[in-house]
């Protein structure tokens, strides 16, 4: 009953890989950062490690010093069978890591609010709006306000910052751009926010960062952060498409089984992504039931 | 007749699962035959598989919990090869199998490895250390075991009939859902986990009861061995903890069986409920693991120092400080799921708060060594490389609990490698200290410190470049269960990973044949004295391995460390304190229906798998039934005739004055 799924695994992987060849993947990682976003979360990365290397590696010195000098063979170190006891030492045993921890509290209170994923970035500038959802196993893009919509592929002009709001069409995904930091989880029925910026022009990989089944290993796309005037030509060029986002070609989309090449929908109903959000547009009959053995 | 359950439920075009298989079921097969040929059947049946023995039964647990580590980790040498081959390349698991592989290998190592040797040595060590005869309810122990090992055949059955989850080990729905996983995968984890869950649970209650109402005259709760302490905390955790594990499955199992909604994406189902539940479970849990692990390297560090340990009431404090404040932690396994800052602060800073006690716990054992006169023998070796390995997980921990951080880092090859680093620097080699530090207790010889030592150095050295690689390659924006990848920067991490798997390996196998060859060389590695490590704790006081009764007197507490003041008592007077009179002892008889049990809670579990309803019916029929007949019995102890106990504790005073007479000359000639 169960068994012939693995048969369309073949197929699955082999499709995923030739598609792979076209989106030339590099990423430069979480401490390579190319936006506001990321290099605060780096920061804080940095800044935490530093406060507990502080602690860190005092502990890991007197650790090698205390085993090594202390060793049986080690006539010259004094034997304190019944020492077991100290107030002093009690209230340094106890009092460190507490300061450590009370600073880093502080970090971490200030960080969580400053970076909250939901929280929009400083500046006067409009945010581009870019509504989300992840589809099995794939990523949907949709401008609300162009009006336009692409599948593995999105675009943000480097001059103004992007609001995000993510919904999942199937389970939950994560939607995660290393460089330009915070990733946050799509989830059926749910909208979640995401403010990103990123600064300089560039490719940059994203993937979902959540396991989301079958396909997930295909699940990344291409986010391209351009310079004002080649986002206003990557619009047009998108806007060029045809094709139509309508609920028959949405319906389409969400429920082939596969992961897709880089498509673009020159235009969008403006209400999609609330009817998914709020799933009265679903697509699930789950996956379509297994395709028989005949495909081998 | 069947239900879903067909021939084609067996995999014959996957030649790994089918292949690995047939080889376990011929060694299953060859083991069983050569049992019954030497007529060794009514023995194990005897003196084994009946036993209500907290002693035989640690033991077993142990031995399941080595088995299946081992079958773990071969998961996770295909983990890592697959990745290893799987750049811009298909590899050779394909998604179907490489899915279920990373499922089974977080829920094996989890639940039928770390659990079964911690509890394991748990039942081994903990009765004996507080002076006493027997855990509380002995054939609820036999039975606690034996629906432990249910859950592990289950899982290992998965191999070749059906599927396993290809969810990942905690099966997060929708995806666990009937829509999206409509295999027998996530039943094959459910039933599993709900009834190893109950055994589990009988374990909590047991200790719990045990280490509060059992012990021995004078053993006062602050003269327990430190051991104990975390063994109370950890049963107290299972106690709270395991009823929502299982409340959470049984969800998600009315969910698939009988049409529910309570997480799914129709009905008003909601999916962050699980999340929410499996963590207010799942963040204790790893402290149930963690905290007995903590009480051996707390033995290890005060025995082989020969010294006390340092800061005895802080340790207490901060063991159940952990228990605490270890239910208070549990969002900070989803801070992407925009919980919001102000909540994501809170659970970030109290998570923090977590490594205070931590901290408290690692100074303390610095300075137990500080003053000592340290043995480097294997099980110090593991404790020195735990304090060093925890100290840089911890610090990895403390970064992910800082909610800004974790936004990059969260679902990476870094928190994988992060939780490597303390299970594996925090569990696993507490487990595998206190396996060579018990070993000797439970059967009377050593192991062999030669391979013991190659075995250490080849572990640590294979975890180091395992997982520190992983850190990196985290770092580069690499996320986890990945079956194919194209990043370029990536792959040279992953091909150092398998370097430090093969190094682990080459640990594994060097564990094998320490045990062989300790086994062979067992006259030579012979424990006379019951006291080889010069101990400190009541277990050391008996011989080894201990008789059924475990003490013939029940030792007479007068402070903390009891063991190591009789010795000096005796070392002082040269004489070992007066025996009394000898007295029959009763011990609980042995029972077959932990066994039993089991044996019908598999049948309904696999019933409830390929929703075959008579055998799901037939098995309660047979589980009801061997309760009720144990419920009926009219005599539960045997008695062990004085003439016995005096025999036995006769050798054990003689072994004891002769090693008396031998340090004398010792101290004489010095």
């Amino acid at each position: 009953m169960t068994r012939p799924r693995s048969s369309i695994d073949a197929p699955l992987w082999a499709k995923g890989r030739t598609l792979s060849f076209a989106i030339a993947a590099v990423s430069g990682g979480v401490l390579d950062p190319r936006g506001p976003i990321a290099a605060d979360n780096a920061q804080i990365l940095v800044n935490a490690l530093a406060i507990m290397l502080a602690i860190v590696v005092p502990t890991l010195i007197a650790t090698f010093v205390f085993a090594w000098w202390f060793r049986a063979s080690n006539k010259k170190a004094i034997y304190r069978p019944d020492w077991a006891y100290s107030g002093r030492l009690e209230l340094i045993v106890w009092g460190i890591p507490l300061l450590v921890i009370l600073f880093l509290s502080g970090v971490t209170w200030i960080g969580a609010h400053d970076l909250d994923p939901a929280r929009p970035l400083a500046g006067e500038t409009k945010p581009v709006e870019i509504q989300v959802v992840s589809l099995d196993w794939k990523w949907l893009f949709i401008y609300p306000e162009e009006g336009v919509a692409s599948v593995n592929e999105v675009a943000l002009p480097t001059d103004r910052p992007a609001h995000f709001s993510l919904t999942s069409a199937t389970v939950m995904n994560s939607f995660f751009v290393p460089q330009l930091g915070s990733m946050i989880a799509t989830m059926n029925g749910m909208v979640t926010q995401l403010n990103l910026k990123a600064d300089r022009p560039g490719d940059y990989y994203g993937l979902s960062a959540q396991f989301s089944g079958r396909g997930f290993s295909d699940m990344h796309f291409v986010l391209r952060a351009l310079a004002p005037e080649s986002f206003a030509q990557w619009m047009a060029d998108a806007r060029k498409s045809k094709a139509p986002l309508d609920e028959g070609a949405y319906l389409t989309l969400a429920r082939a089984q596969t992961t897709s090449p880089t498509q673009f929908y020159g235009s969008v109903d403006q209400t999609l992504f609330e009817k998914i959000a709020a799933r009265r547009l679903t697509s699930e009959a789950g996956p379509v039931s297994p395709p028989s053995q005949a495909m081998e | 007749m069947f239900g879903k359950l067909t021939i084609n439920a067996i995999p014959w075009d996957q030649p790994i699962p089918l292949i690995a298989g047939a080889a376990v079921g011929v060694a299953l097969l060859a083991l069983f035959t050569w049992v019954v040929v030497k007529g060794h059947l009514p023995y194990l049946w005897r003196e084994w598989i009946t036993s209500v023995d907290h002693k035989r039964i640690g033991v077993m647990y142990v031995l399941l919990g080595l088995v299946m580590l081992l079958r773990g980790f071969i998961d996770a040498v295909m983990m890592r090869t697959q990745q290893a081959v799987a750049f811009h390349a298909p590899g050779y698991l394909p998604p179907h199998h490489y899915n279920q592989i990373f499922s089974a290998h977080g829920t094996i190592m989890i639940f039928f490895a770390a659990m079964p040797i911690i509890i394991g040595l748990m039942n081994f060590s903990v009765p004996l250390q507080l002076g006493v005869r027997d855990v509380a309810f002995p054939t609820l122990n036999s039975t606690g075991f034996w629906l432990t090992a249910t859950g592990a055949l289950l899982v290992n059955v998965s191999l070749v009939v059906g599927e396993f989850a290809q969810t990942g080990w905690l099966p997060y729905p929708p995806l666990a859902e009937l829509p999206y996983s409509p295999g027998v995968g996530v039943d094959y984890y459910l039933w599993a986990l709900l009834i190893s869950g109950v055994g589990t649970m009988m374990t909590g209650v047991n200790f719990v009861t045990t280490i509060l109402k059992v012990r021995a005259p004078g053993m006062s709760y602050m003269r327990m061995s430190m051991f104990c302490w975390t063994a109370l905390a950890s049963n107290l955790l299972i106690v709270a903890a395991f009823p929502i594990l299982t409340a959470t499955l049984i969800m998600l199992a009315l969910d698939r069986y009988l049409g529910f909604h309570f997480f799914t994406n129709d009905g008003g189902g909601a999916m962050s409920l699980f999340v929410n539940l499996i963590w207010t479970w799942g963040h204790p849990e790893t402290y149930i693991l963690v905290l007995p692990a903590f009480g051996i390297f707390s033995e290890v560090f005060s025995t082989f120092s020969g010294k006390p340990l340092f800061g005895y009431r802080s340790m207490v404090i901060a063991s159940l400080g952990i228990c605490l404040i270890s239910y208070c932690v549990w969002l900070h396994h989803f801070f992407t799921m925009g919980a919001g800052a102000d909540v994501n602060a809170v659970f970030g800073i109290a998570s923090s708060v977590i490594a205070v006690v931590t901290g408290v716990k690692i100074f303390n054992w610095l300075f137990t060594m500080y003053g000592g006169r340290i043995r480097y023998q294997t099980p110090m070796l593991w404790s020195l490389a735990f304090v060093v390995t925890f100290v840089l997980g911890g610090m990895t921990g403390v970064l992910l609990a800082v909610p800004p951080a974790d936004f990059s880092l969260h679902e990476s090859l870094f928190l994988v490698a992060h939780f490597h680093n303390v299970i594996i620097g925090g569990v696993v080699f507490g487990c595998f200290a206190g396996v060579v530090y018990w070993f000797p207790k439970a059967f009377g010889f050593r192991l062999h410190e030669g391979w013991g030592k190659a075995a250490f150095w080849c572990t640590l050295i294979g975890f180091y470049v395992t997982f520190f690689p992983l850190y990196a390659a985290g770092l580069l924006g690499m996320t986890r269960r990945l079956q194919h990848y194209e990043v370029a920067e990536w792959r040279p991490w992953i091909l150092a990973a398998v370097v430090g798997v093969a190094f682990s390996a080459v640990g594994m196998l060097c564990q094998i044949i320490q045990l062989v060859v300790s086994i062979r060389d067992r006259a030579q590695l012979r424990d006379t004295t019951g006291d080889p490590w010069d101990g400190r704790s009541l277990e050391w006081a008996t011989c080894s391995p201990p008789p059924a009764f475990n003490f013939a007197f029940l030792p007479d507490v007068k402070g903390e460390e009891p063991y190591w003041a009789m010795k000096q008592r005796a070392i002082e007077t040269q004489h070992l304190a007066a025996a009394g009179e000898y007295q029959a002892i009763e011990m609980p008889k042995n029972s077959a229906t932990g066994f039993m049990t089991a044996f019908f809670a598999t049948v309904i579990g696999f019933g409830m798998i390929w929703h075959i309803w008579w055998m799901v019916g037939a098995g309660l029929v047979g589980a009801y039934a061997g309760v009720v007949w144990f419920a009926w019995r009219d005599e539960d102890e045997y008695a062990v005739p004085a003439s016995e106990v005096q025999r036995i504790d006769g050798e054990r005073r003689r072994a004891r004055e002769e090693l008396l007479a031998r340090n004398a000359n010792v101290s004489g000639a010095a």
